[in-house]
């Protein structure tokens, strides 16, 4: 097995994504601000908690720069596809 | 030395072969998996964006048809189930067996768990006239609709688009469980993960956590928003 690197703190990392699934709720149903902005925060962490998992618990954080790379290139392919979709639908 | 021995000799190149990835087969083989899997669930998640947005009026307003505290409960147990299977991976990485069976058994519980909340969820709502086509007639919901608390035109897309993803990513995760359940019977079991090998448990640790990823993005965009 080649993985040899520091193990990041597990529990911390599940402190982190339990602590912003509860921000994520009291957002959505409690917080008094317009609906955009909502979108906009809850987007926010949700990418936050998506990058928590993919970098810490998917040991992406601590992978050879190539394996990353070709982790990430579905990622702007994907926002590529949802953009182009969205745009069909605007013009 | 005989033929065949003398022919792969000259095929060998005389230079050492390069390093690539510097990863193992499976894992290579499990990253580009996840890869197409990505283009998947964007392709529902770019579909549903421009059903919402396109949609001939208002979306139903998050917290009404859905149960909320129930789905969150459920994130938070795929959050733990994600932690139990690193933990699982790390216990094996530390050559110790007893505790990478325990958080995999974990892991596996934590997974059926979420999947049989999901079940439940369904039928509940069902139940109250949700479904894949829209809104029951006679149901408690059409008579939320009739009351214009929710709106009638988007009901059907709120349906179609609900059931496809969260029932495709509750496939997901149930070929996850089977796949655990699959490592834990015929390989954690016996002992035959060793501190210097443990490629099975990374590799399908790697699904699992995407399956948790994908539910992160799927919670806050059917869910919340």
């Amino acid at each position: 097995m080649e993985t040899a690197h520091k193990r990041p703190n597990y529990i911390l990392i599940w402190v982190y994504l339990a602590v912003l699934t509860a921000a994520e709720l009291g957002l959505a149903f409690e917080l008094p601000i317009s609906r955009n902005w909502k979108l906009v925060l809850l987007l926010f962490l949700a990418v936050w908690k998506a990058a928590l998992v993919g970098l810490f618990f998917m040991h992406l954080k601590f992978e050879r720069w190539n394996l990353r790379v070709m982790a990430l290139i579905p990622l702007p392919l994907a926002v590529i596809f949802i953009l182009a979709g969205m745009s069909e639908h605007i013009w | 030395m005989t033929h065949a021995a003398a022919t792969v000799d000259q095929m060998r190149p005389p230079y050492p072969a390069e390093r690539g990835l510097d990863v193992y087969n499976t894992k290579l083989g499990m990253w580009i998996f996840l890869a197409s899997e990505v283009m998947f669930f964007a392709a529902l998640i770019g579909t549903y964006i421009i059903l919402r947005f396109g949609a001939p009026g208002e979306w139903a307003k998050p917290g009404i048809v859905l149960n909320i505290k129930i789905t969150a409960f459920n994130t938070f147990l795929l959050i733990c189930s994600s932690v139990s299977m690193v933990k699982a991976y790390a216990s094996i990485q530390d050559g110790d067996q007893k505790k990478m069976r325990f958080w995999l058994l974990m892991t596996i519980l934590g997974g059926a768990a979420f999947v049989g909340i999901q079940v439940y969820e369904y039928l509940h709502l069902i139940e109250h006239g949700f479904l894949p086509s829209g809104v029951r007639e006679g149901s408690e919901l059409a008579e939320l609709v009739a009351k214009g608390t929710l709106p009638a035109a988007t009901m059907g897309l709120y349906g179609s688009t609900f059931y496809t993803m969260t029932g495709f990513h509750g496939f997901h995760v149930t070929c996850g469980v089977i796949s655990m359940a699959y490592l834990y019977f015929t390989k954690a079991l016996p002992g035959k993960y060793t501190k210097l090998n443990y490629g099975g448990i990374e590799t399908v640790g790697l699904y699992w956590h995407f399956v948790d990823l994908v539910w992160i993005i799927l919670f806050t965009i059917v869910y919340l928003i």
